[in-house]
């Protein structure tokens, strides 16, 4: 037996554990910021390690930071920023019940993400014929033009390059996730599943992609721009 | 309060209303998934007793001559990764908290049940993937897998020990979601927060630091499996990475995970200390706040494990202070239950025995570790059995007395029938002198200075091993009791009441078993915690 | 030899006496506190048992005794917590002129090196009445130097150097043992050190060996990799002069102020260009993989015996004077 207030009429939406769909939704919500405060733990172990070895070997960094390519990187992050305001547009669809609306922008997020990943292809690539991947093919050959340039030390090099990518891989899976949510989202919107009333999932889904975006905001600086104007 | 009916075991309740395997392994009721979660913990309970069986009788001599060297090294490690992972971690809060907190608060389930039935699974997952780990060959680096020998110089399975570890942790992770949402959001209409019982300001603590610390040891496992398959070079001296990075990252978790495993039995023996002293606990908001300040204080004292490490001496000198700041509330905790003892009208039952048992044994447990933060003290017994004593005093005599006290004292409740008074109480005072036996000796074989992790030792540390191994076989027979007469009293257990213990708490004013949705009406509450001075005791608390 | 007191080792070390006599003071505290809880338990759970008329007692709480069981244990914690650090201070600082061992841990061995070029393995002789340095380094994973009777204890990582003291008191055999887990053989990576009357230790040293010193080891190192070439002991090298360099700051050409320690020489020739001296550009090869850890303790050694006084540094340090015939009386910083 459950007790639904007698008056209410029931949005099919409601589970029955919850008593209304104001709790419901501010469980949802208060899951999903959880949720994302988990994931900057998760992220934070890597940021750690960064921030002592960049303290540690701070030419180093410099040298590989300015090997990765700053207009790739400049132009993902513009595309990740427009992306988070798409997913802005799409939760204020929502809000108003446009679900022709709601589906465009759920689009546009999808392809802006994916944008991002094939710019993300491209870096990986160029570092891969660059011999920057870490491993037994790594060989850093520090900067054209040095002359006074002190060698880089290959092994702090590659720790850059490790964190480099396992940083910016964690994010790309997270956004990998990201663009399957949100394509099941807009599977979902399409078939007229979220109303006025009913779209906490977007709304939770969206936090979880400004977050993605959010992390990626900490990693440009970090990793593309130490000592840019060196 | 709900009136007392003598409950009949044809009426409708959480295991009669579905039968079938389905019904069980696609539930989302907590009550079910507790009871899931209740046989797959066991399992693994007694896989990493069966480890330590062998370590002891392998200790009984100072040569090693019973399994061979690596085997012994697979055995500690085997033994650690299986107890911490699978069954400290989880046990109080997946089987009863899952079980109690919904009821506690007096709502219908966690706030997302299809996420804790995959807590379940994840778990399952996790223990699947260890079990295959162990069984084609194991890994050998001690449960703390420290670097640069678990990342460039081992040759057992890491990766997928790491990997069901990091599964584990997942499953752990979304439980403390799960109560951290369900105890803000769905309290009945009238239940604030210092109208909760204690069990569940124990369970919020545990899952904040669930939360906040599990994600870290995540990432280390990551990094640990990227540099092993990758050869990577993050820990790595000759590529400029810092093995004790490894040990900052490793103990971040592991130190708050010590207390996710004893808050919740805290919380345990704050609900059976009231109710068989029949009394408000002394000092509720001190209690309450203790558990919030040791998880937060958790957080700030990893590097107490690594005093010997190679930290700078300032480091060190931080830590150790923090140690003792953390050890305050424990010891507050520990007086206000004594104090709860004072002027009670104190029962005997076997709950009671552990909470009793508990009281004793987290004290001693708790005292060592004020040796263990004394940086002087811990030059010489960190990495022997002084610490190996210290801190299954905590876990085994904290958590594992806790969790059994809590299991028979909920039992009841969750099963609807009673144990056998007489065999619990048994069991229970087993227990109590064969974890003493096992484990006050290695007090002292670690100040005499055995290491830890050794296979074979030197003949003068024999006597205390030979009296640890016999105590740790009576040990076994008392855990093997309860197992066997809980079984039993599912068929023929007397017929629980309704609230056979005349305990407070709404978990009580309930049917035993609970109805599905476990309550027939929302309960409000206008009422405290603890409401003893209302409840009138039974004339004869517990029948035989 | 092995006898030990039922309760704890023997106390060869002039720290174990300090360090015991903060556990006893521990043992006496804690024991208190047990005996105290344990009498409240037992006695309320005697005295307040469940009989017929008798009702409990309602008692919320008194915020009184909360501050005074909260600050009368805290306070006491302070107390050991400052006890305990003071020990550790001591633990951790190597009194000067200590008498120095090399030491080289590797999987599932102690390898020690005296300076006057004794080497042993799992057999660590020192003389007693003298304060002995343990400079560690592992070829592997991280092993941990144990001395029990000694209550010294010290986590030996690979990649670096880590340093323990002693000052033994009491002549006799110890067990030594590896504390940090680190494979197969961990238990087996056990030995003994042998405290010697002084005279019977110098006569163990007399024992000869064939290889020299560790500082002429180190000598005839540096000549054979060529470091003279670039280290000359004048201020015309294209590296700086390491005479007088150890133990003193250096200043690098980034700013930063380090002092030349042990780590410090190991740093600058596995990793040189990690620290480069001001005024001097980084052309220095790396040398990573060409020495072993004990070649890299003798030219450690070497290094250090350059800023020994002339008239006979610590025993068995031999005079050394640099090699070439150009002797600066400056330094290049």
């Amino acid at each position: 037996m459950h007790d639904s207030p007698i008056t209410a009429e029931h949005n099919p939406a409601l589970r029955h554990h919850f008593s209304d769909m104001a709790q419901q939704k501010n469980a949802a919500s208060l899951g999903m910021w959880l949720f994302l405060v988990t994931e900057i733990m998760f992220f934070g172990g890597m940021f750690c390690a960064y921030l002592i070895y960049r303290l540690a070997f701070f030419n180093d960094f410099s040298a590989a930071s300015r090997s990765l390519d700053i207009r790739l990187g400049a132009t993902n992050t513009a595309v990740l920023i427009g992306s988070s305001l798409t997913v802005v547009l799409a939760v204020n669809a929502a809000q108003s019940g446009n679900r022709k609306r709601l589906v465009t922008y759920l689009l546009a997020t999808i392809f802006l993400g994916c944008v991002f990943l094939g710019i993300k292809a491209v870096e990986y690539k160029q570092k891969f014929d660059e011999h920057h991947v870490p491993g037994p093919t790594f060989d850093f050959e520090g900067e054209k033009g040095a002359a006074e340039e002190r060698p880089v030390v290959q092994g702090h090099a590659q720790l850059f390059f490790v964190l480099y990518f396992l940083m910016t891989g964690m994010h790309a899976i997270h956004m990998i996730i990201g663009v399957g949510l949100f394509s099941v989202l807009t599977l979902l919107a399409w078939k007229g599943h979220y109303t006025s009333s009913y779209y906490t999932p977007i709304e939770n889904s969206g936090l979880y992609w400004h977050f993605v975006d959010i992390i990626w905001i900490y990693l440009f600086p970090l990793l593309y721009l130490i000592n840019r104007h060196h | 309060m709900a009136t007392v009916a003598y409950p009949s075991p044809e009426r409708q309740n959480y295991l009669n209303q579905e039968y079938g395997i389905k019904s069980w392994l696609l539930t989302t009721d907590h009550k079910r998934i507790a009871l899931l979660y209740l046989l797959s913990i066991t399992f693994f309970f007694f896989i990493g007793g069966f480890f330590a069986l062998l370590i002891r009788l392998e200790l009984l001599t100072p040569a090693g001559d019973l399994v061979q060297a690596d085997t012994y090294n697979k055995l500690f490690t085997m033994h650690g990764l299986v107890m911490v992972f699978f069954f400290l971690i989880p046990v109080v809060p997946a089987v009863l908290g899952n079980f109690l907190v919904p009821i506690m608060i007096g709502t219908k389930d966690l706030a997302f049940p299809r996420i804790n039935l995959l807590s379940w699974y994840l778990y399952i997952a996790a223990g699947a993937l260890m079990m295959h780990c162990m069984l084609t060959g194991g890994v050998d680096t001690g449960w703390t897998f420290y670097a640069p020998f678990s990342t460039a110089f081992t040759n057992t399975k890491i990766v997928e020990a790491g990997l069901a570890a990091f599964i584990a942790g997942f499953s752990s992770i979304f439980t403390g979601l799960n109560f951290i949402v369900t105890i803000h959001r769905m309290r009945a209409p009238g239940m604030t927060w210092t109208r909760m019982p204690l069990f569940i300001w124990a369970h919020y603590a545990t899952s904040i630091i669930q939360v906040l610390g599990t994600p870290v040891i995540a990432i280390t496992i990551v990094l640990v499996a990227a540099e092993r398959l990758l050869h990577l070079g993050i820990f790595d001296p000759k590529l400029g990475g810092d093995p004790l990075l490894f040990q900052h990252l490793f103990w971040f978790y592991s130190h708050p995970a010590v207390y996710i495993m004893i808050l919740p039995s805290m919380g345990v023996v704050s609900e059976i200390i009231p109710c068989f002293a029949r009394k408000r606990i002394f000092g509720y908001t001190f209690v309450a706040l203790s558990s919030v300040a040791i998880a937060v204080f958790g957080f700030l004292v990893w590097a107490h494990h690594m005093f010997v490490a190679g930290m700078s001496v300032y480091a060190a000198l931080i830590f150790s202070m923090l140690s003792y700041l953390v050890a305050v509330p424990s010891a507050i905790k520990v007086f206000n239950w004594t104090a709860t003892l004072y002027k009670g009208s104190i029962s005997y039952t076997t709950p009671m025995l552990y909470a009793f048992g508990f009281l004793g044994l987290f004290t001693m447990g708790g005292l060592t570790g004020l040796f263990l933060a004394a940086l002087g003290i811990d030059v010489h017994v960190t990495d022997t059995y002084f610490v190996v004593a210290h801190f299954h005093y905590i876990m085994v005599g904290g958590v594992l007395m806790g969790y059994l006290g809590g299991m028979h004292f909920w039992w009841p409740k969750i099963s609807g029938r009673m144990y056998p008074e007489g065999w619990g109480r048994l069991a229970a005072l087993i227990v109590f002198i064969g974890f003493n036996l096992t484990f006050f000796p290695q007090f002292i074989l670690g100040y005499m200075g055995m290491p830890r992790r050794y296979w074979q030792y030197p003949p003068e540390f024999q006597v205390l091993n030979v009296l640890s191994t016999a105590g740790s076989t009576v040990l076994a027979v008392g855990y093997l009791l309860p197992m066997v007469y809980f079984l039993w009293s599912m068929r023929y257990g007397k017929i629980a009441e309704d609230n056979p213990w005349a305990a407070a708490g709404l978990e009580w004013m309930t049917t035993s078993p609970p109805p599905t949705y476990n309550f027939e009406e929302t309960p409000v509450v206008d009422f405290e915690a603890y409401d003893y001075e209302n409840i009138k005791a039974k004339e004869a608390p517990v029948a035989r | 030899m092995f006898a030990n007191a039922p309760l704890w080792p023997e106390r060869a070390s002039t720290i174990a006496g300090n360090v015991d006599a903060l556990y006893i003071f521990l043992l006496v505290v804690t024991g208190m506190m047990c005996l105290l809880i344990f009498t409240c338990i037992l006695v309320f759970a005697a005295r307040f048992r469940a009989r017929p008329g008798h009702e409990a007692e309602q008692n919320e709480g008194s915020i009184p005794l909360e501050i005074t069981w909260s600050a009368i244990p805290f306070v006491v914690f302070m107390f050991i917590f400052v006890w305990g650090a003071v020990i550790f201070f001591k633990e951790r600082t190597p009194p000067r002129g200590s008498m120095e061992v090399y030491t080289v841990a590797k999987q599932w061995m102690w390898k020690f090196e005296h300076v006057e070029g004794q080497r042993e393995i799992n057999e660590l002789h020192v003389p007693v009445g003298r304060d002995v340095k343990m400079i560690m380094t592992s070829q592997d994973v991280i092993h941990s130097f144990y001395v029990p009777a000694f209550r010294i204890k010290q986590d030996v990582v690979p990649g670096r150097y880590a340093t323990a003291w002693f000052h033994a008191t009491k002549a006799g055999t110890y067990h030594l043992f590896c504390a940090e887990y680190c494979g197969t053989m961990h238990s087996g990576m056990v030995g003994d050190v042998v405290v010697m009357e002084p005279a019977q230790y110098e006569a163990w040293l007399g024992g000869g060996t064939a290889t020299g010193s560790l500082v002429t080891t180190g000598q005839g190192m540096f000549q054979s990799l060529g470091c003279p070439t670039c280290h000359r002991f004048d201020t015309q090298g294209r590296g700086p002069n390491l005479t007088g360099v150890f133990g003193k700051p250096v200043l690098l050409e980034d700013g930063r102020t380090v002092v030349a320690d042990e780590n410090y020489i190991r740093e600058s020739i596995l990793v040189p260009s990690a620290k480069v001296v001001s005024g001097f550009k980084p052309i220095m090869p790396t040398f990573q993989g060409l020495v072993t850890e004990e070649q890299m303790n003798a030219l450690v050694a070497y290094v250090k015996s350059l800023s020994q006084p002339q008239s006979g540094g610590a025993a068995g340090t031999p005079n050394l004077k640099p090699p070439t015939s150009q002797q600066s009386t400056e330094n290049p910083r």
